[in-house]
């Protein structure tokens, strides 16, 4: 296949992921902010600026994180490239040039998806329609992603959209686990928390459910919602298909149907080793955001091996 | 626990049905024209329906022979002017239209309406789109479609069928002669002033001799129907002609829109076009392998056609390619950039002009050309459809040879007509032209998309004077024709039919052998009057439909 067309289909995939992502981060918090006591809490609207990585942007836009402003920013800014309408843009721009790739029902659905946040996403700014708005995104990238996997060739083209995909939900897990953790283990130990705070658990919990994980954790690790199980869960997993070493896993695993997959794999087995490796117990409290950090530099190479590899991009 | 989930529900259902759910709750209680006696005996909730009827029919200004709440009068649609294409001048519909007629008038308002909505919604859905150029971000439109087809019955399309292949046959041995031996030229039929002249010929072609001799393998020929009843050839395309998907794609939200009229009637299907596109591409292949890269030239997604090189790849199953995803290799073979590495390229159905596809020959400073293509080409390691310098034939000055040049090569008289053509090289010709100009459709030799023209009796005294003075500085570049009443299908406008002018580009291939599409695109001018049928210019669609009348 096409240099071009691989590149495009591995950023519509990250893209697509990055607005699903999105969509469920700000879902979840929306809800936990609700519940928590207005007075006095550590946790409001900024980390998920933080999250997405756009401080700086934000605030070059924006003097305050209100929840007007942070909705704005994350749902339909387009000056922010990774808002949902931006990412779905995108999405949609890098499969306009890949069309004749996909299932035509793919490109319908996707069209449709994009249709939809243009025209409903000023209901999403509002309090009692963002849920529901919210939902129809998740579902409309879940809803592509289940047309490709049902109705494409799990060809080169497939694996380019795989890589992606799971790449960029590497990140943002990853992400999600550094920005909250930090704010959550900072507070002391953990059964002091716990006494401490009747919020504590509620905001565990939004962490894996940002991260549609609550339900899992609660069938597999079968024990009350506790910071280190939640990390340990998020990052090491094997079966949970949005834990760091599951998607490392698919990355690898769609790479070995691709040529020249040297240098990326190797680059791969390294990180999956030093996931595995880590001690998640010691880490809640210490070096977690070094830790992540140096999982990110992984993941910013393995994209360049396969830029260079693929998309005859220069490494640089 | 074990859990019995429901069955997943289905998305959204396509917009295919939605007109028929709301008709038997609102109109079937009673039978259209039974009168008070049966009222007397039903129900009182029932009252409402038929009394709803009278309603109507009382604050109806005209008189009404059909049935009263439905919403096309074929009697109050007037084309009488024209010739139409699915009404005759009786009012009756045309045989092969009476089963469409008859339908819709069965409809109501309300379903004709939900219909409309359903057709423009799946053309939303399914993102056909055309491209406007600098509309700044917003650059795709959706493709403006009326609902109502273009009929044909299949024994007129069977002449107007050879009459594009003989045409188009003629045509590719004129343009073969014109790159070798120039016999038409010797001959005295062609004057070599007007090969000196074209803008399309390419002196870099000459001696080039491409497989079957065919270098016109794809052309869009435009026809147009007079008032008598005749059909015409209005132009050629022999460069890079487009809409065929957008044939393609109101068959399918015809299909979705109206399937009940599918089922029932003899229309000949259009699906095919890409797989016999594809079998053209490959017959002309230099190399003999059982499937050869065939692969689509588009300058990339900002072409106003990028749609359907997109769609045409899609569905031919062939690589859409940029410019820069190609490169020509020291042996002067064309190869991809490929994950793997290079992959050899055997056909290029280009969809970029001649001028910009070799840097090394044509324009230097071109970014949507592959440098060192020509040489390829030239050397047989590539096939190029449509080959470069095709473009000759489809000079509106060559279209007024087109009846000789059948003649000459074929010796057969076309079984087509040309509209009658002035050439403004010629000064008797010309004197004519100028003295009637507000009679005249005036046209530039080498433009397209309906730029540059002047519609004489629609235009305003400046605009003759300029064309005037535009025709005297350069002959060579224009012809003029009688402005022609063109033909109408009733179309669609707000909530009755009026009549509108139309087009038709069926679409032709040659190689070993020649294909034509059964029918083509119908363009149609929306605007009231508007003789322009271009989509750039206000211009929009319908499906065309080949009916068998003759099967039982």
């Amino acid at each position: 296949m096409l240099s071009r067309v691989a590149k495009n289909i591995y950023w519509l995939a990250r893209y697509l992921e990055r607005a699903e992502d999105t969509a469920r981060m700000v879902n979840v918090n929306t809800h936990l902010l609700l519940d928590l006591p207005t007075i006095g809490r550590t946790f409001g609207w900024e980390p998920m600026i933080t999250i997405m990585g756009s401080n700086k942007l934000f605030y070059e836009l924006h003097q305050e994180h209100t929840e007007d402003n942070v909705m704005n920013f994350l749902l339909d800014d387009s000056r922010n490239s990774s808002s949902i309408h931006s990412s779905l843009a995108q999405a949609r721009e890098n499969m306009r040039t890949t069309r004749e790739i996909f299932p035509k029902e793919a490109w319908e659905q996707l069209n449709n998806l994009y249709l939809f946040v243009k025209e409903e996403e000023a209901n999403g700014l509002t309090k009692s329609n963002r849920y529901d708005f919210l939902k129809q995104v998740i579902l409309g990238c879940q809803q592509f992603t289940g047309i490709l996997m049902g109705a494409m060739s799990h060809d080169a083209a497939y694996n380019f959209f795989l890589l992606g995909s799971y790449l960029e939900r590497a990140d943002m897990t990853s992400r999600t686990l550094d920005v909250r953790s930090a704010n959550l283990f900072s507070q002391g130990s953990e059964e002091s928390n716990i006494k401490l705070s009747p919020f504590y658990n509620i905001q565990w919990m939004s962490v894996l459910k940002s991260l549609t994980a609550y339900q899992m954790y609660r069938q597999h690790v079968r024990t009350r919602v506790k910071g280190a199980d939640v990390l340990k869960f998020l990052l090491q997993d094997h079966e949970f298909p949005r834990s760091v070493f599951f998607c490392l896993g698919m990355v690898e695993n769609r790479l070995s149907g691709l040529p020249k997959n040297d240098s990326p794999r190797r680059t791969l087995s390294h990180l999956q080793r030093q996931v595995q490796a880590a001690n998640v117990r010691e880490l809640a409290y210490q070096g977690l955001h070094k830790f992540i950090d140096d999982l990110q530099i992984g993941f910013g190479e393995v994209h360049k091996q396969i830029a260079g590899n693929y998309f005859g991009e220069v490494v640089g | 626990m074990w859990v019995i989930f429901k069955l997943p529900s289905p998305p959204a259902p396509l917009p295919t049905g939605v007109g028929r759910q709301a008709a038997p709750v609102v109109f079937s209680p009673l039978p259209l024209g039974e009168g008070p006696g049966v009222r007397g005996n039903i129900s009182p909730t029932l009252h409402h329906y038929p009394l709803f009827h009278q309603h109507h029919i009382n604050h109806s200004s005209i008189t009404h022979t059909g049935n009263p709440q439905m919403s096309i009068h074929w009697n109050q649609y007037n084309a009488t002017c024209f010739h139409d294409e699915l009404i005759q001048d009786s009012g009756e519909p045309r045989l092969a239209a009476a089963a469409l007629c008859n339908y819709l008038s069965s409809l109501t308002d309300e379903e004709l309406k939900k219909r409309k909505n359903a057709a423009e919604l799946a053309i939303l859905v399914m993102g056909i789109t055309f491209t406007v150029y600098s509309e700044g971000t917003n650059i795709d439109r959706a493709w403006p479609f009326d609902i109502i087809p273009r009929i044909i019955s299949k024994k007129e399309w069977e002449r107007t069928e050879a009459g594009l292949v003989q045409r188009m046959t003629a045509l590719n041995m004129f343009i073969q002669d014109l790159y070798s031996e120039q016999r038409i030229i010797k001959d005295g039929l062609f004057p070599i002033e007007l090969l000196q002249n074209s803008k399309n010929f390419r002196p870099q072609c000459v001696g080039i001799r491409p497989p079957h001799r065919t270098w016109a393998h794809i052309c869009g020929s435009d026809l147009v129907r007079d008032r008598d009843g005749t059909l015409y050839v209005l132009e050629d395309n022999l460069r890079v002609p487009s809409g065929v998907s957008y044939m393609l794609e109101n068959r399918s939200v015809m299909k979705r829109t109206f399937p009940e009229l599918f089922e029932n009637q003899n229309i000949q299907p259009v699906d095919d076009y890409p797989s016999k596109l594809f079998d053209m591409l490959a017959s002309i292949s230099p190399r003999t392998e059982e499937r050869p890269q065939v692969v689509v030239l588009t300058p990339g997604i900002y072409n106003s056609a990028y749609f359907e090189h997109s769609y045409l790849a899609q569905n031919m199953g062939a690589e859409l390619v940029e410019g820069p995803d190609l490169v020509v290799g020291d042996n002067d073979c064309v190869y991809m950039r490929d994950i793997q590495g290079l992959k050899r390229v055997d056909v290029i159905y280009r969809r970029v002009d001649d001028l910009f596809l070799d840097p090394e020959v044509f324009e230097s400073d071109s970014l949507l050309g592959v440098r060192g293509l020509m040489r390829a080409w030239r050397k047989g390691k590539v096939a190029l459809a449509n080959a470069p310098g095709a473009g000759v034939a489809d000079d509106k000055v060559v279209y007024s040879y087109v009846p000789d040049i059948i003649k000459y090569y074929l010796d057969q008289d076309p079984i087509i007509p040309n509209v009658e053509t002035y050439r403004c090289l010629d000064p008797k010709q010309r004197s004519h032209v100028l003295a009637n100009l507000d009679k005249m459709v005036v046209k530039p030799a080498n433009e397209s998309g309906g730029y540059g023209m002047l519609v004489g009796p629609h235009a305003s005294t400046e605009e003759h004077a300029k064309f005037a003075e535009l025709i005297q500085n350069d002959p060579r570049n224009y012809i003029a024709q009688p402005a022609l009443t063109l033909s109408t299908v009733p179309t669609l406008c707000d909530d009755h039919v009026e009549p509108r002018h139309v087009d038709l580009r069926p679409f032709i291939l040659q190689s070993d052998s020649t294909y034509v599409t059964m029918g083509g695109l119908t363009r149609v001018a929306l605007r009231k009057g508007s003789l322009v049928v271009n989509s750039s210019q206000g211009g929009g669609s319908k499906d065309t439909w080949i009916i068998n009348t003759e099967d039982p």
